[in-house]
């Protein structure tokens, strides 16, 4: 490009920082302020249980500074410690430390007081020691992510050897199984992403990011996922590729699961029962099916296997670790977000695969029963994980 | 008061053996926690209350004396309503509506027989006025003659019957133009005066900062834990006398309690003898009674509202007893 053209572009910028200039020094639109009380916004992001301690983290998602002047621990005035200090300015963040003879297993509830009197509720549903950051709890987050995630899809690759013995006409039921699942679990990421939405800082959109992120994983990997587009690929190369973006899409929405798994059992909100882990197991193992189903006429090393289950199963631990540790509703809203946009770009590259391998036999009944049966397994398993 | 319905049920997981539960064990959750109640909850007192606690307890508007021909003494208080910002707690701002700029307005004080002549200017962005309990004319009531801002009205009424009243704005909406602030304590003497005693006035009120129609804020006389952070010095074996009326807005009930110490009550103050013996009273919107009692110990003693939830939302504070002359 010239130097006109940049100057072209340039200009109307140019006149948006003049027009700034004026409205913001001129005053000449003080008619449309008109000196009403500010519109203030505070957000919870984290709650922290120590023994004799809560620890609040909070957000200003809101246009002004917010001043915290007073704080009531379940409807009483209590001293407390912000840090840096009591302004919490636009899209800041402060600390809140109070001193408090909190309950274990019962809910508490946090009133903070603005200087203007606008108050902001935080709930705490049930009161649990938050696991501190030592090698204990990365133990046992580590734990939860295995239990939940790795070992599950690790089994559900063990279906290879008995996927390789079918007809190609139930391997296609096997596929339109898999895509049964990934609906599934795209409905749930981007259910589950929305309601953690909510709870994000005004400011910080949470559904915009929720439908920013899902939409943006999906162009990224269509444009270089390089899938079923014909570029000359012979078919098992193609296959092994699909095989791989369905591992990455249930590992960012297994990344999502731990995270909301860690935050639940840090918040004490669930108790990770046997019964719980069971259900977890059995809803994960059908992602392990999904995975080599694609792939299942190829014969792929067991190095190839390992491959693919950790990229399916391991992010589950370090949701587990974020969640767990460092829980926050925006980085969660963020994560399932990706994760729903993944998953969706897969089901469409399967969609695609399956197409062109039936030439045109695509929805018999055989697949369309496929698909449903994805969709019913996943639900029935997902009875058991219901919270 | 908040209802107690809004707590969500606990959304738990099952209970299970998976031994995975490392993290986290149910021990005592209280190690260390700094809960002396004596300690001042919301960081002392805040410097734009519009009154000093402590001078309002003692302080009392006798108006402008002078005598009608027939011997009559005729008192003339100036009251003037008037908008104005207030810190009711450190760093918590509430835009209050006052008599005289300060929430309670000032303690108006007569005696039986008096001619009561108040002088009222309406500063404020409403419409206000002035109800008196009392005896007086329709005219003279604060209901029908509605004050317009920059307007003027005098009432006028011989001060009936003795004993502990009070005065409030009584333009609609009521609730707002009560929980707003503009209310006061009213006394009328006996002609033949009380025994002599260390009075004080206490006015039990409370904001509503966040317009939910319920009070966030607890006091008496505006400042929450206003008299734990200066507590009200008294000298042992000396009459104290507490003028209690009780403004709460919202709330149906509040109330009083003394620690370590019964009281003698005058309902409304109307009768010179006692009717009750007791530590603890309740009273609804708008009642109003003298307590009567004596320390024989000196030390900190707590006095709050029996209600729990008030007390710690700031209607809480001490007498601090001591050894030597009378407080006057």
């Amino acid at each position: 490009m010239g130097r006109s053209q940049w100057l072209w572009f340039a200009l109307p910028l140019l006149l948006l920082g003049v027009l700034a200039v004026v409205v913001t020094k001129g005053g000449s639109l003080s008619t449309l302020a008109r000196g009403v009380p500010p519109v203030e916004e505070l957000t919870v992001d984290r709650v922290r249980l120590t023994p004799g301690h809560i620890t609040l983290t909070v957000v200003n998602g809101g246009l002004d500074p917010v001043t915290v002047a007073q704080l009531m621990v379940d409807e009483a005035f209590w001293h407390f410690t912000m840090t840096p200090g009591r302004t919490v300015p636009r899209l800041g963040r402060a600390t809140i430390d109070i001193p408090y003879p909190w309950v274990v297993g019962e809910p508490h509830q946090v009133k903070l007081v603005s200087a203007n009197g606008i108050t902001f509720d935080h709930e705490i549903p049930v009161a649990w020691e938050t696991p501190a950051a030592d090698a204990e709890s990365f133990l046992a987050f580590t734990l939860v992510g295995v239990y939940v995630g790795v070992l599950p899809v690790a089994i559900g690759l063990l279906w290879l050897p008995f996927l390789r013995r079918l007809e190609r006409r139930w391997i296609h039921f096997a596929l339109a199984l898999t895509a049964g699942l990934l609906v599934f679990l795209f409905v749930d990421a981007l259910h589950e992403g929305l309601e953690t939405a909510e709870r994000v800082a005004g400011a910080f959109q949470g559904t915009g990011l929720v439908v920013v992120a899902a939409l943006a994983m999906w162009l990224v990997l269509q444009a270089f996922g390089g899938v079923g587009r014909g570029t000359g690929e012979d078919g098992r190369a193609s296959r092994m590729r699909l095989a791989f973006l369905i591992a990455l899409g249930i590992g960012l929405h297994n990344l999502g699961e731990g995270l909301a798994i860690g935050a639940a059992y840090a918040q004490g909100a669930v108790s990770l029962g046997a019964f719980l882990i069971v259900g977890f197991m059995l809803h994960n193992t059908t992602e392990g099916l999904g995975i080599v189903a694609p792939i299942a006429q190829d014969r792929p090393g067991l190095g190839t296997l390992a491959l693919a289950g950790a990229l399916a199963g391991a992010p589950t631990i370090g949701g587990a670790w974020l969640g767990g540790l460092a829980y926050s509703p925006l980085l969660s809203a963020l994560c399932l977000g990706v994760g729903a946009g993944a998953i969706l770009q897969v089901v469409g590259v399967l969609y695609r695969v399956v197409a062109r391998e039936a030439a045109g036999q695509l929805w018999t009944p055989l697949n369309a029963l496929g698909v449903v049966a994805g969709l019913v397994l996943m639900y029935g398993t997902g009875l058991l994980v219901a919270r | 008061m908040s209802k107690l319905s809004r707590r969500e049920a606990l959304r738990r997981g099952l209970m299970g053996a998976a031994g995975l539960a490392a993290a986290s064990s149910a021990k005592a959750a209280t190690l260390g926690v700094h809960t002396d109640p004596s300690a001042v909850m919301t960081g002392g007192l805040p410097q734009g209350a519009g009154i000093d606690p402590t001078a309002f307890l003692t302080s009392f508007d006798y108006g402008e004396v002078s005598r009608r021909a027939n011997g009559q003494r005729v008192r003339e208080y100036r009251v003037i309503a008037q908008d104005r910002r207030l810190e009711v707690m450190p760093g918590l701002f509430y835009d209050a509506w006052t008599f005289n700029g300060q929430v309670p307005g000032p303690t108006l004080r007569a005696t039986e027989g008096d001619l009561v002549r108040v002088h009222f200017t309406n500063a404020g962005l409403h419409e206000h006025t002035m109800h008196f309990h009392g005896f007086h004319a329709a005219n003279m009531d604060g209901v029908f003659e509605q004050i317009p801002p920059g307007g003027t009205y005098l009432y006028e009424f011989e001060a009936r019957p003795f004993g502990l009243h009070l005065y409030h704005c009584h333009t609609m909406p009521l609730k707002r133009h009560i929980s707003k602030g503009l209310y006061g304590a009213f006394i009328i003497d006996p002609k033949s005066p009380r025994r002599p005693a260390h009075e004080m006035v206490m006015v039990m009120n409370g904001f509503d900062v966040n317009y939910d129609v319920e009070n966030e804020v607890y006091a008496v006389n505006t400042v929450p834990f206003a008299y734990q952070a200066q507590p009200i010095v008294l000298r042992r074996g000396q009459l104290n006398r507490i003028y209690l009326v009780n403004v709460l807005e919202f709330d149906l009930v509040n109330s009083i309690h003394l620690h370590a110490n019964f009281f003698h009550l005058y309902r409304t103050g109307t009768s010179l003898e006692p009717s009750e013996f007791t530590d603890t009273i309740s009273m609804g919107q708008g009642e109003r009674h003298i307590l009567e009692f004596t320390y024989d110990r000196t030390g900190k003693f707590m006095f709050h509202a029996h209600q729990s939830e008030f007390a710690e939302l700031g209607w809480m504070g001490l007498f601090d007893v001591r050894d030597g002359g009378a407080t006057a």
